[in-house]
Formats: structure tokens, C-alpha cells, sequence
């Protein structure tokens, strides 16, 4: 359990092994707060909505998963990625109206992020790494967490280097866009040496 | 004919979509390992995007307002379904190694970027040229660091041998790095330098210009 959150985080960050979420990643790590929030955002919606499709996928879309209503043959696997990406919409939106009622400060702080997660690849395909892995639930559970906190980590990482930055005499043709991507490449590459970590 | 043809060449280097509206980065990043990913992933991004737009065109008087995103999200769901089992009928192995990218380009956001920013208000030809048009850009793009990585990496293109290897008796020995993530970002960051360099108009205005006192010197 450990080992998988671990591994989650570091080894097989999703930003920096893996490229997911890049686009958000690029856009709104311009500044601290901002990248904060949403990386909160992201660690929230990723511990829900993993385990929540592992439920799915295990008990309404996998081969013989209606063996009780006398459907041993039903295979419903095809329909994976359309019932994860509408589980993740209406996650998110129910995310949105609990957080507004009962705690508006935080809806406030995080409000213009939630819809932005539900098109960020990172959700998606965290969902979607839990099933080509083969996670049971407890495992899923740590996978959306572990997953969550590396994004969130590699995204407020981002964002206090691209603040040092904005005083630094770039190349004109390197301005923003070249830029952020030589320091992600650098973040990557430092992340890479954290491929030995395991649990003790 | 002029315009039609601006539609379709426009995005490919002067509004490309990787390299100056930042969307889908997250694929074309991932499977450019070897080349032949890349083509496979671009072969099936042509097919969702072309025919995403030109449906979605042709559906946007019907689509009410407040639910057009979920409404397009299905959309292209369901097209990917298709490719996604399309490609495992008939390319099992490319598939395998694609792993969840296929599934990924519901969330692709170029995908969802054009349908949004274009073919939500014009009409079905121009929608598919414009989708075919940024497929173009995005594989282009994808080519390119494809191929970088392949022959850098481990020598070869697309499975035959370019530049012979060391254990296969040859001079060059294969640069592992750029099999690894932080190539593709930096070969990435490269290019868009290179695209820059090119076409002035691209570059971005730095938030704050550092003021070189008179008399030279640096601050």
C-alpha cells in the first residue's frame, strides 16, 4: 500500500513520467496560489472518483458481472471509457454544489478549478492506469490518493520555480512556453532519480 | 477558395496546436517513443477530431446551451469507443503499447479546444477542414520528436536500422535518455525555440523586462 502511493508520487509522477495533465499544468502554474488550489482540487477529485470507478468497472462492467441477474455472457467493458468520463463530470459537479453548501469558503478558493478538472487527462487517466493495472479497491484507493499528491506536488513545485523565473533574462524565442517545458524536463529528470524509492 | 484553404493550412505551423495554442501536449508527448506509435496515435487523432467536429458542426443548432459541454464530451466518447476498439480488432500489438493513450483522447484537449472554439459557430465544411487542418499540426509535431526519439534512441526507424548499433557490431551506441521522459520535454522545448526563432510573431512578451542600466554593465 505504502509501495503503491510511493511509487504514485515519485517514481511514476503522472505530470513527469507520464505527461498527463500537462495542459492544465502549463496554464496555471503561473502562480502560487492558483497552482495550490488546484492541486488540492486534484487530490480531492482523483481519491474519489478512482476507487469509485474501480466499483464500477468491477461490479457493472467487467465479464460476468451480472452473473446474478442471470447475464453470466454480459460484457460491458466497451463502454469503460464513456461511463468513467460521465462518472468523473458528475462527480465533479457534485463536488461542486456539496462544497458550496456546506463550506463556501473552500468552494470559493477552489470554485474556478473544478470544472477544469474534469478535462484534465490526469483524472481520466489515473482511472484508467487502475484498470490496465489490475488494482483491487484498497490499492485503488492509495493509487487515486498517491497519484493526486504527485501531481499536486510536481504542479506547486512548478509554479515557486516559474515565480524565481519571472525576473531571469530568457531568450526571446524560449519565453514562456519553450521555458516551461525545459524546466519540466529538468523536474523530470530530478524525479527520475527517486525511481529507486521503495517502502523500507 | 482562398479562405477554405487558410481553414485547413492556418493551423498547421502559423496556429499550431502544440506548439503556440498549447492543447493535447499530454499524448504527443507520451507516445513518441517510436515512431510508429506516433503515427498510429496520429492516424486515430485524425479520425476523432475530422469527424468530432463535423458532427458536433452539424449538431450545434440542436445542442442547448448550458449542457453543450457534456453534450460534446459524448461525443467524442463515443467516437474514441470506436477507434479505441477499431485499433485493437486490427493493430493489437500497437494498441497494447498505446495503452490508455487511445482512451486518453477523449480528454484530449484539442479535441474538445476546436469544438469549443470552432465548430460550435460554423458551418460543417469549414468544421472539417479546421479538424483535418490542427490533425495535421498535431502529427506533424508528433512526427517530428517521434523520429528524433527513435533514431537517438535506439537507432532505428520504424523497426529497421538506421544508424547501426554496438551490440549489433555498428558505431553508434543508442542514447538512452531519449527513451525516457525528460527528453520528450526537452526535445519539445527545442522545437518550439526553433518555431520561434522562425516566425517572430509567436514569441511571448516577458511579464517584466529587466532595464539595463545606461553605460552597459549588467543589472
Amino acid at each position: 500500500m505504502t509501495e503503491i502511493i510511493l511509487r504514485a508520487v515519485f517514481a511514476e509522477n503522472l505530470i513527469l513520467s507520464l505527461f498527463l495533465g500537462m495542459c492544465t499544468f502549463l496554464a496555471v502554474s503561473n502562480r502560487m496560489e492558483t497552482a495550490l488550489g488546484l492541486g488540492i482540487a486534484v487530490i480531492v477529485v482523483q481519491g474519489i472518483t478512482v476507487p469509485l470507478n474501480h466499483l464500477i468497472h468491477a461490479y457493472l462492467l467487467l465479464e460476468g458481472a451480472w452473473a446474478w441477474a442471470g447475464l453470466p455472457k454480459v460484457d460491458l467493458t466497451y463502454l469503460k471509457l464513456i461511463s468513467f468520463i460521465g462518472v468523473i463530470a458528475a462527480m465533479v459537479q457534485i463536488l461542486e454544489m456539496v462544497l458550496d453548501r456546506f463550506s463556501p469558503r473552500l468552494y470559493r478558493a477552489l470554485g474556478i478549478f473544478l470544472p477544469l478538472v474534469t478535462v484534465n487527462c490526469a483524472i481520466l487517466g489515473g482511472s484508467l492506469f487502475m484498470v490496465e493495472r489490475r488494482y483491487d479497491f484498497a490499492d485503488s484507493v492509495a493509487y487515486g490518493f498517491g497519484s493526486g499528491l504527485g501531481w499536486a506536488l510536481a504542479i506547486t513545485a512548478m509554479a515557486a520555480i516559474r515565480a524565481r523565473l519571472k525576473y531571469s533574462d530568457i531568450p526571446d524565442g524560449l519565453q514562456g512556453l519553450g521555458a516551461a517545458f525545459m524546466i519540466t524536463g529538468l523536474m523530470s529528470l530530478g524525479f527520475t532519480a527517486f525511481a529507486g524509492i521503495a517502502a523500507p | 477558395m482562398k479562405r477554405t484553404l487558410g481553414t485547413l493550412t492556418h493551423p498547421v505551423i502559423g496556429d499550431n496546436p502544440i506548439t503556440v495554442q498549447i492543447l493535447g501536449i499530454c499524448s504527443a508527448l507520451a507516445v513518441t517513443t517510436s515512431l510508429a506509435t506516433a503515427l498510429v496515435m496520429c492516424a486515430a487523432l485524425t479520425a476523432v477530431l475530422t469527424v468530432a467536429s463535423g458532427l458536433i458542426s452539424a449538431l450545434r443548432h440542436h445542442i442547448p446551451q448550458s449542457i453543450r459541454l457534456i453534450v460534446q464530451i459524448t461525443i467524442i466518447a463515443s467516437l474514441v469507443i470506436v477507434v479505441d476498439e477499431v485499433l485493437k480488432a486490427y493493430a493489437f500489438e500497437i494498441s497494447k503499447r498505446l495503452s490508455v493513450f487511445v482512451g486518453l483522447i477523449i480528454t484530449n484537449c484539442i479535441v474538445l479546444g476546436r469544438a469549443e472554439a470552432f465548430a460550435m459557430r460554423n458551418p460543417v465544411g469549414p468544421s472539417l477542414l479546421d479538424g483535418f487542418g490542427n490533425s495535421i499540426g498535431y502529427s506533424l509535431i508528433l512526427i517530428v520528436i517521434g523520429t528524433i526519439r527513435e533514431v537517438l534512441g535506439a537507432g532505428t526507424l520504424l523497426g529497421y536500422s538506421v544508424l547501426p548499433t554496438v551490440a549489433q557490431g555498428g558505431w553508434f551506441t543508442p542514447l538512452k535518455l531519449m527513451l525516457l521522459a525528460p527528453s520528450a520535454f526537452f526535445l519539445l522545448g527545442f522545437l518550439v525555440w526553433a518555431v520561434r526563432a522562425w516566425r517572430r510573431e509567436q514569441v511571448e512578451q516577458p511579464e517584466f523586462r529587466i532595464r539595463r542600466p545606461a553605460g552597459g554593465g549588467r543589472p
